[in-house]
């Protein structure tokens, strides 16, 4: 893990990608612990869109509320979603994909042609289906986008799966009498766990802008709360008067997904061993 | 059995696995079609009425044979009528469908006109300030959300330019090509923006891996200029992986981009289905969501055709 990070650090996009993400943590987890400037759902009328100031870095909105707080707070609330949303679906990819190519037959048709189902459909679609049969809401959200990328992490475990059953380490452990749970979590999990950190980068990254997407809809996260697709949402109709409102989540958006490819570019270099050769 | 006749066989199983889903899952939303079709004035239908307006939906008998009847007329090409349109739910797919395509193929053209000279061009200078530059601005590209992008370009052209996208009544292309472009030209930028980073990037990394390759090093050893190698030899090669992506993302775009066309106040496939959802229209979505993952997988399908059509060594191999 810790050889794993330094492999990133050293990356020259990893690097970037691991700093943008580590500011962004620190403000997630902050913005979520109560370590914000002003409390982001307090109002202050007064203050009402006040651009960016001293006292208040990224400006006031509506209600005066303070948008870097705000900021802090729909980040922490973004992470959440992603990453639980990814937790589970690749979870759930992973039995389901190396169950689907360890029993193959029925199993692995049922799971696959299941799977398949799931991906013919758009998946801003697929969630706005989900949201909608049980109401608007964070754990809404991160059913929504856990049954979106679920198939996707499903494929990406199969196929490596199936190509890794038939190998002759495979085939040794078994003359040996391990017993096929074993195998399966120690030896074929494990070397799956390459293919699946690249794809889990990358789903964070899908994960945060379809969060932020379902918000911009107001079928994600509700007010009064913070969250990115809220506060641009919000912005849509002040950004003239009030451009700070629409550029300060839409930076912090993009600066989020940005890192988190970034991540996931230096993870393919440094994990595929194809690529690790060239580098060498 | 080949892969794509492999593939063929799966298509009517998945399909009608979309079907069933589909049909479940609106159903399991809370509400029903009478009261969402109607609204307040729900509460004025006599209980007479009510089942009358059920009976005439069909919405009076239990969810297999409402499956049934519907999928039964799916298969003569019979979607049922939409509750809030009170139309063929095929009328008012086709009414909506051509905007979807037309958006499609414009981002795409964008995508794949300023993204393979821009890819090709960074391989050919790699590592130089022109490929950084470039790369940098691709990674931006890919990481921005179309809809960031639709609100950054409306909020530069209202100050930059003191003008708003046209977002009055929208105007088919078959009524006044100019005027409808106008109007399309914003939101398939917005769509084309991260779609043409993700072809630079592809053609880039695809361009280097084949000026790596055997064939190029004879090439360049024969005498052949660096410039004819990279457009005789290299680009048809390094152009496979973008035509799978682009077949991809076409096939996504063709679902319609719920949020653009949403910023953009555009009537396409997409907000349809969304307000179908919102209001519970169940043969309206079921049939436009059916209609949506078919386009998906047919064009699916077709990418994985070309691709084996257009690279030899795949050709070959199965031959």
């Amino acid at each position: 893990m810790t050889a794993l990070l330094k492999d990133i650090a050293r990356h020259p996009s990893g690097r970037i990608g691991l700093i943008t993400f580590a500011v962004f943590l620190i403000a997630a987890v902050m913005g979520k612990t109560g370590f914000t400037p002003y409390d982001p759902l307090m109002q202050d009328r007064i203050a009402r869109l006040q651009g960016p100031s001293a006292a208040h870095w990224f400006g006031t909105d509506l209600f005066g509320r303070d948008v870097f707080s705000r900021l802090m707070d729909g980040i922490g609330q973004s992470f959440i979603i992603s990453f639980f949303s990814v937790g589970i679906a690749s979870l759930l990819g992973a039995v389901l994909g190396l169950t689907a190519a360890w029993f193959a037959g029925l199993w692995d048709g049922a799971v696959m042609r299941f799977m398949d189902v799931l991906l013919a459909f758009p998946a801003i679609l697929l969630a706005l289906l989900i949201i909608t049969i049980f109401g608007p809401g964070t754990w809404t959200s991160v059913l929504a986008i856990a049954i979106v990328y679920t198939p996707i992490f499903t494929r990406v475990v199969r196929g490596p799966a199936l190509s890794l059953r038939r190998r002759d380490f495979v085939d040794a452990a078994r003359t040996f009498g391990s017993s096929r749970r074993y195998i399966m979590t120690r030896h074929l999990a494990l070397n799956l766990v390459a293919p699946l950190t690249v794809q889990v980068t990358l789903a964070l990254a899908w994960a945060l802008v379809t969060e932020a997407g379902l918000s911009f809809l107001g079928l994600g996260t509700q007010p009064p709360n913070a969250s990115l697709g809220l506060m641009l949402s919000d912005a849509r109709n002040l950004m003239e008067l009030a451009p700070w409102l629409l550029w300060m989540p839409a930076v912090a958006l993009m600066l989020a997904v940005l890192s988190f490819n970034l991540l996931g570019d230096a993870l393919r270099d440094i994990l595929d061993p194809k690529t690790r050769r060239r580098l060498a | 059995m080949s892969y794509p006749i492999k593939r063929l066989l799966v298509f009517p199983l998945v399909m009608l696995g979309v079907s069933v889903f589909v049909f479940i899952a609106i159903r399991l939303v809370p509400g029903d079609a009478i009261t969402a079709m109607l609204g307040t004035e729900s509460g004025l239908l006599t209980p007479a009425q009510r089942d009358a307006l059920s009976a005439y939906f069909g919405l009076d008998q239990n969810w297999f044979i409402q499956f049934w009847r519907w999928f039964a007329g799916v298969l003569q090409g019979n979607f049922g009528i939409s509750t809030t349109y009170g139309k063929p739910v095929m009328t008012i797919i086709w009414q909506h469908f051509p905007l979807t395509l037309e958006l499609a193929i414009l981002s795409m053209l964008i995508a794949l006109s300023i993204g393979i000279p821009a890819g090709i061009y960074a391989a050919a200078h790699k590592d130089r300030p022109s490929d950084l530059i470039l790369r940098i601005v691709a990674m931006f590209g890919q990481s921005t959300p179309s809809f960031v992008v639709g609100l950054l370009l409306i909020y530069l052209l209202s100050v930059g330019f003191g003008v708003l996208p046209e977002m009055g009544t929208f105007v088919p292309i078959t009524e006044d090509p100019l005027a409808n472009l106008a109007q399309m030209i914003l939101p398939a930028i917005t769509l084309g923006t991260a779609f043409a980073a993700a072809v630079i990037r592809m053609s880039r990394s695809t361009m280097l891996d084949i000026l790596q390759e055997d064939y190029v090093r004879t090439a360049r050893s024969k005498g052949m200029s660096r410039r004819r190698v990279i457009w005789r030899h290299a680009l048809p090669n390094a152009l496979i992986p973008v035509i799978t992506l682009s077949g991809v993302e076409f096939g996504y775009l063709l679902g319609g981009a719920v949020l653009v066309e949403q910023i953009f106040a555009l009537p396409g496939l997409g907000r349809t289905v969304l307000d179908a959802i919102l209001q519970r229209d169940y043969a309206l979505v079921q049939g436009s969501v059916l209609f949506i993952a078919f386009n998906f997988m047919i064009v699916n399908l077709l990418v994985d055709l070309a691709y084996a059509a257009l690279d030899p060594r795949i050709r070959f191999e199965t031959k």
